[in-house]
């Protein structure tokens, strides 16, 4: 059964959130939620990965082994991280200097392999990139908006830019790793309300 | 080669308590989350990767001295890694259905999870990074790997507690899981100032 454009475009960036609703790819972004850009950085860098080796898994879906597919698909992954970390070194050397390992564990970032073996398995190309694309995005989103509250409260800038107005005291919380757990625990319970009002999932 | 750079012991604690994983790199968490409702289950799955974090480190730190930079192959490091860790995933599975079948039995489901656990290749990425000997990686990856152990478990016998209690709605699962993470991170605060390696 096929989906529309559409409809995969809806799932990935608010019904079936991975971040949020599925609980996956949690372990290598959530480091780099405490700068705006960083998280920006990260999101695109985990949106052209995902996309492209969607479709690259997509492409070669009937040439692929079945039982070697895991470890063709981490390789297809590797490749295209790979090449954003060299993007990023060369363009960005701050940027990726921040970034630190967190580039590489996009590899292990189970929204991709999630994706690759959910979705580009059995779907066309084009869908497959965007079914990949789009879950970046919905990614990338959660990310920012976990960055927005880290950055405003921690160090009370925006992208860098300073937006301390009336002078608050920041608080240094935020900048530490605490912060990001309450953070995405509050967002979890807000869309599971959101999701499945008066129904509690186990 | 075996002296240089920060105390290896400063290094074994200050993994376990002040740079944990989980606690404050983030790493590892999908497994952390989704397998922490029961304890005995995640104790034996913090064991796993305690193991192959060892041994992973150890072989990563090899194929990085001898083969990669000699050779100039710092591009194609991630891809060597990571055929590393799964191999070496490969075999402790099978050198312990050899050898110990009771062990075999216990962890055997989660060893190939831990595969795609990004702690393992997270440990491997920092030790490059930070350019440690031989001893100073031994020590980190063990005390990672018990770190880890320490955080999952803990988070699996709070769970296991709270599964008696009721939360409000929506709050059951992962939700409650980040939450109590995020107040074991600040207790794991506590602990800054005593060791520290950046």
């Amino acid at each position: 059964m096929a989906e529309t454009i559409k409809e995969v475009i809806s799932r990935n960036v608010w019904k079936e959130n991975q971040g949020l609703r599925q609980i996956l790819g949690i372990c290598s972004s959530l480091a780099v939620t405490n700068l705006m850009t960083n998280s920006m950085v990260m999101g695109l860098g985990l949106t052209f990965v995902t996309a492209f080796s969607s479709l690259t898994i997509s492409l070669l879906r009937n040439a692929i082994p079945h039982r070697i597919r895991m470890i063709v698909q981490t390789l297809i992954i590797a490749s295209y991280v790979i090449l954003v970390d060299i993007f990023l070194q060369a363009n960005f050397t701050d940027i990726s200097k921040a970034l630190g390992p967190y580039v590489g564990l996009i590899i292990t970032n189970c929204i991709i392999m999630g994706r690759a073996e959910a979705f580009a398995q059995k779907n066309t190309p084009v869908l497959s990139m965007l079914d990949g694309l789009f879950a970046g995005v919905g990614y990338t989103i959660v990310l920012l908006i976990i960055a927005f509250f880290r950055e405003l409260l921690g160090f009370g800038t925006l992208f860098g830019f300073d937006v301390n107005f009336i002078g608050f005291e920041t608080w240094t919380i935020m900048v530490m790793a605490p912060a990001a757990f309450f953070l995405i625990g509050t967002l979890i319970w807000i869309t599971s309300n959101i999701f499945a009002p008066g129904k509690s999932k186990k | 080669m075996f002296t240089d750079g920060i105390n290896p012991l400063i290094i074994f604690f200050a993994s376990i308590l002040t740079s944990n994983m989980i606690l404050s790199n983030f790493l590892g968490m999908c497994s952390y989350i989704s397998i922490s409702g029961e304890y005995k289950t995640a104790s034996s799955l913090g064991k796993s990767v305690t193991l192959v974090m060892v041994f992973t480190t150890i072989l990563n730190f090899g194929v990085y001295k001898l083969i990669i930079v000699p050779l100039g192959l710092e591009y194609l490091q991630y891809i060597l890694f990571i055929i590393i860790i799964a191999a070496t995933v490969q075999i402790i599975e099978m050198a312990m259905d050899r050898l110990l079948p009771d062990l075999h039995v216990k962890l055997g489901i989660f060893l190939p999870l831990i595969t795609v656990n990004c702690a393992i290749l997270g440990t491997t990425l920092f030790m490059v990074i930070r350019d440690y000997n031989f001893v100073q990686s031994l020590l980190f990856g063990l005390g990672s790997g018990l770190g880890w152990w320490l955080a999952i478990s803990a988070l699996a016998a709070i769970r296991e507690q709270m599964a008696k209690t009721k939360l409000p709605k929506g709050l059951e699962g992962p939700g409650i899981a980040f939450i109590i993470t995020g107040i074991m991170a600040l207790a794991f605060i506590g602990f800054s100032g005593i060791f520290t390696i950046t």
